[in-house]
C-alpha cells in the first residue's frame, strides 16, 4: 500500500518534471531561432560598416577646374572633377597606359569620387579656393568591388573569370597595401546619406527620417481619433444595433490586410485628393487608417480596466461625466493606450504593401526634409536593397534590417516599460 | 423569545416634530423588467443618523443610490416616484445631478482614494466646484477636512504621498474627509466599515456620531449593533420593501413587526 503511494508521488514528480522541460524546450526553440536570425543578419551587416578608402595624390589643377581664374563657386562646382580623380589614380600607376587597362584602373575607385571632393571643397557659401593649383593627397572611397575584396566578400582563390576584380586589379591593389594607401575605416556615410545607385555612397539617412516623418503622422493622426472613439464607445455610448455594428466593424477593420489600405489611399488620398506621392503625409495617412484600429481597441480595454471605483468616487463627488473621463478615467487608461499606440506605430515602421501602393517605393537620394518631400521608410528601403544586383548591397540591406530592429525593440521596450510602470496603481 | 407585537401600523406613527431633510413617497425602481424597490415611503431627519438595513439584495444600496441619482449612470436602472430634498424634487428636469451630488456626498464599501496624493484626493472636489481661490484655500479645506474625518495627526506630514498607500482604514476616512470637503448637506454611506477590522470601525462610528452635528447621515449596515450604535432612526427593508421604519431605540427594543424582529435577533433564515 504504502509502496503504490510512493510509486505513484514519483510518477507524478516525473510527470511534473517532464512537463516543465516541454516548455522550457519550446521556449529554447524559439529563442534559438532569433538567435540565429540575429547571428546571421548582424554578420551580414557587418561589411556596411565599414568602407575601403584609396590615398590618391591629386593634382587641382587651375586649367581644368577653373580655366578662366574667375573663382566662382557656381562654375566651379561645374568643374569635371571627375577627371582629376581619374588622373590622380592613373598618376599611381604611371606604367599602364592601354586604354582598356585604364579602364580597370578607373574602376579601383568609386565613380562617384569626384562629386564628393568638390562637394566637400565647395561646402562652405564663401570657399577659399586656395586648393586650386595645388597637389594634394586625398582619401577617396574604393569602389564597391574593391570594397567587397579588401573584406573578403570576393576571393582572389576564385577563377579569375568568375570574379569581379581581376588579377591585374588584385595586383593594383596589393601595391596599393603595400604603399599604405589603402584603409578600411567606419562608415559614417551609411548613417549620413540617401540612397544611391552606387552601394559605396548609399546609407540608411533617407529611409531613418522619411519613416520618422511618417510616423509621427501616424501618430499625430491616428492617436488622438482613437482615443477619442474609444472614449465615446466605452464612457457615452449606449448600448444598440447601431454601436454594436460599428464595434463589429471597428474589430473586422484589425483584420483588414495592410495592402488594401494602401489602395485606399492610392485611389482616395492621391487620386481624389491629388495629395503628392511618396510623401510622408500620405505615408503616415494610410498607416494610421491601420493602427486606428489597434488604437481603440487597446484603448478601450484599458478604460474597461479602470475600476469603477473610481469612476463612482469621482461621481461622486460631484463631477460631470466629461470631467470623470477626463480627470480620472482617462489618465489611469492612458499607459494602456500609449501601448497601443507604441505596438501599433511598431507595425506601422515594419508595414510596406500599402506604403508601395502610394509610391514610396521610388528610388529616391535626397534625406526628406518635410513631411510633403518624396522619401522611402526603412521597410521599403530594404526591399530595395534585396533588389539590387550589386553585391555590396547585401550587406546594406542586412544593415538597414539591424537598423529597424533596433527602433522596433526600442519602441516595444518603451511600451513595456510604461505597462510595468503604471500596472495596478490602485 | 418573546414576541412582541403591537397593533400599530408602522406608517401611523411618524417621526414627529422634525423636518425631514430627504422625504421619499412612492419610490419604485426597475433594473430592467426586475423591479428593485417597492413604494418607498421614508422621511429622513435632518442631522440625525438614520441606518438602512435587512438583508442581501433587499434594496439598501438601491435607495441609497437613489438619494444622489448615483443610479442614474446604470442604464437600465429606471425610477418612478418622488424624493424630495428641502421639499424640491431631485428627479425634477431643472435638476442639475452635479449640483445635487456636490450637496449629498457619498461614501462606499471600499474605499477608493483616487490614486493621487492624499492632498488632491481632498482638494479635487472643492476644486472642480470652484470652491478654491488660491493656495491658502486649498490647503485650509484640505486640513479642516482632514481634521473633522480624524485623519489630520496621521498624514499631515505625508500630504503628498497616494492616498491608496494608506491603511483601509484610513482610507475610508480619506474618503469621508473627501466627501466633506465639497461641504455638502447630507453624506450617505454604502456600508463603510465593511471592509474595516473593529479598531478602524470603532474610529469611523465615532466619527459619524461627531459629523451628525453639522450633516446628516444615511448609513447602510448590516451589523445590528453598529446601527444601534450610531443611528437614531432605522429602516428595514425587506424584498424591496421597507417593513418597518422609527426610531432606533423602538426598533432593536420593541420591533412592531415578526420580520424586523427575527431579522434583527439574527433568526432571519
Ligand atoms: N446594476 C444592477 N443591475 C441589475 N440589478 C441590480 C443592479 N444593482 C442591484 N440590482 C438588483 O437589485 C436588487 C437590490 O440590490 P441592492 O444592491 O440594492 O441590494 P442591497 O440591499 O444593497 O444588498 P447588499 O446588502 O448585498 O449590498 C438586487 O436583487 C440586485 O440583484
Ligand atoms: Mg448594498
Amino acid at each position: 500500500m504504502t509502496n503504490l503511494r510512493a510509486a505513484h508521488i514519483k510518477k507524478r514528480y516525473a510527470a511534473e518534471r517532464r512537463f516543465k522541460m516541454y516548455g522550457l524546450l519550446a521556449i529554447m526553440f524559439a529563442l534559438g531561432f532569433l538567435a540565429i536570425m540575429l547571428v546571421t543578419i548582424t554578420f551580414r551587416a557587418l561589411p556596411a560598416f565599414s568602407q575601403t578608402y584609396v590615398k590618391v595624390d591629386i593634382e587641382f589643377s587651375e586649367n581644368v577646374i577653373d580655366p578662366d581664374g574667375a573663382r566662382e563657386k557656381v562654375q566651379i562646382a561645374k568643374a569635371d572633377f571627375q577627371k582629376i580623380v581619374r588622373d590622380g589614380i592613373y598618376a599611381l600607376f604611371p606604367e599602364v597606359t592601354n586604354r582598356k587597362e585604364k579602364r580597370k584602373l578607373k574602376k579601383l575607385i568609386s565613380s562617384e569620387a569626384g562629386y564628393h571632393i568638390a562637394r566637400v571643397l565647395l561646402a562652405d557659401d564663401q570657399p577659399d579656393f586656395e586648393f586650386i593649383g595645388t597637389k594634394q593627397s586625398v582619401w577617396v572611397k574604393s569602389s564597391d568591388d574593391i570594397d567587397s575584396f579588401i573584406k573578403g566578400l570576393i576571393r582572389r582563390d576564385v577563377d579569375e573569370s568568375r570574379r569581379r576584380v581581376n588579377d591585374q586589379q588584385i595586383g593594383w591593389v596589393d601595391q596599393l597595401m603595400a604603399d599604405g594607401r589603402i584603409e578600411k575605416r567606419f562608415n559614417w556615410d551609411f548613417f549620413k546619406f540617401g540612397d544611391s545607385r552606387s552601394p559605396e555612397d548609399a546609407g540608411i539617412r533617407g529611409a531613418v527620417v522619411g519613416s520618422f516623418f511618417t510616423l509621427i503622422i501616424t501618430l499625430l493622426l491616428s492617436f488622438p481619433l482613437g482615443v477619442l472613439a474609444a472614449v465615446y464607445l466605452e464612457e457615452y455610448s449606449k448600448p444598440s444595433k447601431m454601436t454594436a455594428f460599428i464595434e463589429v466593424n471597428i474589430n473586422n477593420l484589425a483584420a483588414v490586410p495592410s495592402i488594401v489600405f494602401g489602395l485606399l489611399g492610392l485611389a482616395l488620398f492621391l487620386n481624389f485628393f491629388g495629395m503628392p506621392r511618396s510623401a510622408p503625409l500620405v505615408g503616415g495617412m494610410v498607416l494610421s487608417l491601420m493602427t486606428l484600429p489597434t488604437i481603440i481597441i487597446t484603448t478601450r480595454a484599458a478604460l474597461k480596466s479602470v475600476p469603477p471605483s473610481i469612476r463612482e468616487a469621482a461621481l461622486g463627488i460631484g463631477a460631470s461625466k466629461m470631467q470623470t473621463v477626463l480627470h480620472h478615467v482617462l489618465p489611469l487608461a492612458m499607459p494602456g493606450a500609449l501601448t497601443g499606440a507604441i505596438i501599433g506605430m511598431a507595425r506601422a515602421l515594419g508595414e510596406t504593401a500599402p506604403l508601395l501602393m502610394i509610391g514610396m517605393v521610388a528610388f529616391i537620394v535626397d534625406v526628406p526634409t518635410g513631411f510633403t518631400d518624396p522619401s522611402t521608410v526603412l521597410p521599403v528601403q530594404i526591399y530595395i536593397w534585396a533588389d539590387s544586383p550589386e553585391r555590396a548591397f547585401e550587406a546594406k540591406m542586412s544593415a538597414a534590417i539591424l537598423v529597424l530592429l533596433f527602433f522596433l525593440v526600442i519602441m516595444n521596450a518603451i511600451a513595456v516599460l510604461l505597462r510595468r510602470r503604471y500596472e495596478r496603481r490602485w | 423569545m418573546s414576541v412582541q407585537k403591537t397593533g400599530v401600523p408602522m406608517s401611523e406613527k411618524q417621526i414627529s416634530s422634525q423636518v425631514g431633510k430627504f422625504t421619499s413617497r412612492g419610490v419604485d425602481v426597475y433594473y430592467g423588467d426586475k423591479q428593485a424597490l417597492f413604494g418607498i415611503d421614508i422621511d429622513i431627519m435632518e442631522n440625525k443618523v438614520t441606518s438602512l438595513i435587512g438583508p442581501s439584495g433587499c434594496g439598501k444600496s438601491t435607495f441609497l443610490r437613489c438619494l444622489n441619482r448615483m443610479n442614474d449612470v446604470i442604464d437600465i436602472c429606471r425610477f418612478e416616484g418622488e424624493i424630495l430634498l428641502d421639499g424640491q424634487d431631485i428627479y425634477a428636469s431643472e435638476i442639475d445631478v452635479v449640483e445635487l451630488r456636490a450637496r449629498v456626498g457619498m461614501v462606499f464599501q471600499k474605499p477608493n482614494p483616487f490614486p493621487k496624493s492624499i492632498y488632491e484626493n481632498i482638494v479635487y472636489g472643492p476644486r472642480i466646484h470652484g470652491m478654491i481661490d488660491g493656495r491658502s484655500d486649498a490647503d485650509e479645506i484640505v486640513e479642516t477636512s482632514l481634521k473633522r474625518a480624524g485623519l489630520w495627526n496621521e498624514v499631515k506630514d505625508r500630504l503628498n504621498e497616494p492616498g491608496t498607500g494608506l491603511s483601509g482604514g484610513q482610507q475610508q476616512r480619506l474618503c469621508i474627509a473627501r466627501a466633506i470637503a465639497v461641504n455638502p448637506e447630507v453624506i450617505l454611506m454604502d456600508e463603510p466599515c465593511s471592509a474595516l477590522d473593529p479598531i478602524a470601525t470603532a474610529i469611523i462610528e465615532e466619527l459619524i456620531d461627531e459629523l451628525k452635528e453639522n450633516f446628516t447621515i444615511v448609513i447602510v449596515t448590516h451589523s445590528m449593533q453598529q446601527a444601534a450604535r450610531v443611528s437614531q432612526n432605522t429602516a428595514f427593508f425587506h424584498l424591496g420593501k421597507i417593513i418597518e421604519f422609527g426610531e432606533t431605540d423602538q426598533i432593536f427594543t420593541n420591533p412592531r413587526n415578526q420580520q424586523t424582529q427575527d431579522y434583527i435577533t439574527g433568526r432571519y433564515g
